[in-house]
């Protein structure tokens, strides 16, 4: 199920606004094209970035993969578990496996983004 | 998937467990089933299958059969026992590589030669046009299944599924067996470094032999895990570490290449001045990987050569790398930059195979219940 607590870019980025913060990951449906994730580059900290602007890249054995800011914000925090464990992105994409969390957003993109059921019909096809 | 991707006897069969299927060598294969790791892991510490009847088998025979190979590939020929299998290279008169493959000497004038999928058609033409008119060549490929069994649990497995049992079988033998009441083949070899085996079945017996295997508790594999066990093996795929216009020589695979005997390429394969570069292992510092055709750099920048076959290997816990590098170069312990469209990763060349716990080669006893 995706869940409907948090908004999706058409790259498969989320976004779940949590005490004012942007959280980011990437949708289950995307790690689980990626298959098993063996690298995550995290984006700098309190670094400004600009919506569609790349700030990572997940790895797999087969690909690479750019994670693209879903909203125009500041980068505050990282998750830097995924340094080590990678995998958690594959094993829990929309909790222990976020990226990165953001603030001084932008709440018009963020509105702008998906919904769960808008996003699902996305990629209907390879369900 | 293209629609025009031929299907293996086990299509539906990897298609009904879920597997994830990709085009490779013109047809549509399983690249992976529950994960690329756990195959990986699976293989390393108990039992895994592969569908390899994508494959090519040719059937070589007559009194000039042993000459003609001898002319026609890299290792020698005349040496081989019955029940023995070869590693060797298929060149051109430029020394490049045709493609790399299996021999088995089935009798004193008749072998099978097992060739990569992607190149089977022009190996058979190459094979056809440069062999003696009283040998005879048979592409059994279309009617030829074969599935590779891998693994340390992979020993106890052929023993409960083939009557004949597999405990005689020494690593880099064959011998003739039955499934099913069936003849069959099964040899001692693979593309993991672990233990395993090799059957060639007609293609009605595949299925049946993947479920009964894994019904003994084998767990199905793809390409995916094939590939990064191969890696971390140091193991050539062709068209990435082989192909037909580098020297073969460069590869350095020098048990697969006779120091003496005539054969096609050999003059250029075996003068020095033709070898400008080495194939090397790469040990990577982190988990990011650089992939084929990314450019290895010296310390101070200046580019020094190519990578062939990168990703993160399971095993290790870090990324690895096969390229080649000018001589110079091809030294253990050179530290080198792996030139990524993203960034420089650092590396160094190390010994292969980077992993060094495999079990291809131990005694069959250790592994038999």
């Amino acid at each position: 199920m995706t869940p409907s607590d948090r908004r999706y870019a058409e790259t498969h980025e989320w976004v779940k606004i949590e005490d004012g913060i942007a959280v980011v990951g990437i949708s289950d449906y995307a790690q689980e094209a990626l298959g098993d994730i063996t690298f995550i580059e995290l984006p700098e900290t309190n670094h400004t970035v600009a919506q569609e602007e790349e700030c990572g890249v997940v790895e797999s054995v087969k690909a690479a993969s750019d994670i693209l800011a879903p909203l125009d914000g500041n980068i505050v925090e990282v998750n830097e578990t995924l340094d080590d464990t990678p995998e958690l992105v594959n094993e829990d994409a929309y909790g222990d496996g976020w990226i990165f969390k953001m603030a001084d957003f932008s709440r018009e993109q963020f509105e702008e983004l998906m919904d769960a059921a808008e996003y699902e019909s996305t990629h209907d096809d390879d369900a | 998937m293209k629609s025009d991707d031929r299907k293996t006897p086990l299509f539906e069969t990897h298609v009904a467990l879920g597997a994830r299927m990709a085009p490779f060598g013109g047809f549509a294969m399983p690249i992976q089933y529950t994960g690329i790791f756990k195959e990986h892991e699976a293989t390393r510490t108990g039992s895994t299958l592969f569908d390899t009847c994508h494959m090519g088998e040719f059937r070589l025979s007559g009194s000039s059969a042993v000459a003609d190979l001898e002319a026609l590939l890299t290792c020698p020929i005349g040496s081989m026992q019955h029940g023995q299998c070869r590693y060797g290279l298929l060149c051109n008169e430029s020394g490049g590589v045709i493609d790399d493959l299996l021999i088995y000497r089935i009798g004193d004038h008749e072998f099978m030669l097992v060739v990569n999928a992607g190149t089977q058609e022009n190996d058979f033409e190459w094979i056809n046009t440069h062999c003696s008119e009283s040998t005879t060549l048979e592409n059994r490929s279309d009617t030829t299944a074969k599935i590779d069994i891998q693994g340390p649990g992979s020993p106890d497995i052929m023993n409960a599924l083939i009557p004949e049992g597999i405990k005689d079988l020494r690593f880099y033998r064959f011998k003739d067996a039955t499934y099913q009441g069936e003849s069959v083949l099964v040899s001692r070899t693979g593309y993991t470094g672990e233990i395993g085996f090799e059957l060639y079945a007609p293609l009605h017996l595949a299925a049946p032999f993947w479920q009964s295997a894994m019904q003994q508790g084998a767990v199905c594999a793809g390409l995916g895990a094939r590939d990064t066990l191969r890696l971390e093996m140091g193991m050539p795929l062709y068209g990435h570490e082989l192909d037909d216009k580098r020297n073969a020589a460069e590869a350095g695979f020098s048990r697969a290449i006779s120091a003496d005997k005539p054969f096609m390429g050999d003059s250029v394969i075996r003068d020095p001045a033709r070898h400008r570069e080495a194939l090397v292992g790469l040990q990577l510092g982190g988990r990011q990987s650089a992939r084929h055709g990314d450019t290895i750099l010296a310390s101070d920048g200046s580019p020094i050569g190519t990578v062939t076959s990168g990703s993160f290997a399971p095993s290790l816990g870090t990324a690895i790398a096969l390229g080649y590098v000018t001589n110079e170069y091809a030294h253990i312990g050179t530290e080198t930059l792996l030139q990524t469209s993203r960034k420089a990763l650092t590396a160094t060349i190390v010994k292969r195979p980077f992993y060094t716990a495999a079990t291809a080669r131990e005694a069959i006893e250790n592994f038999c219940s």
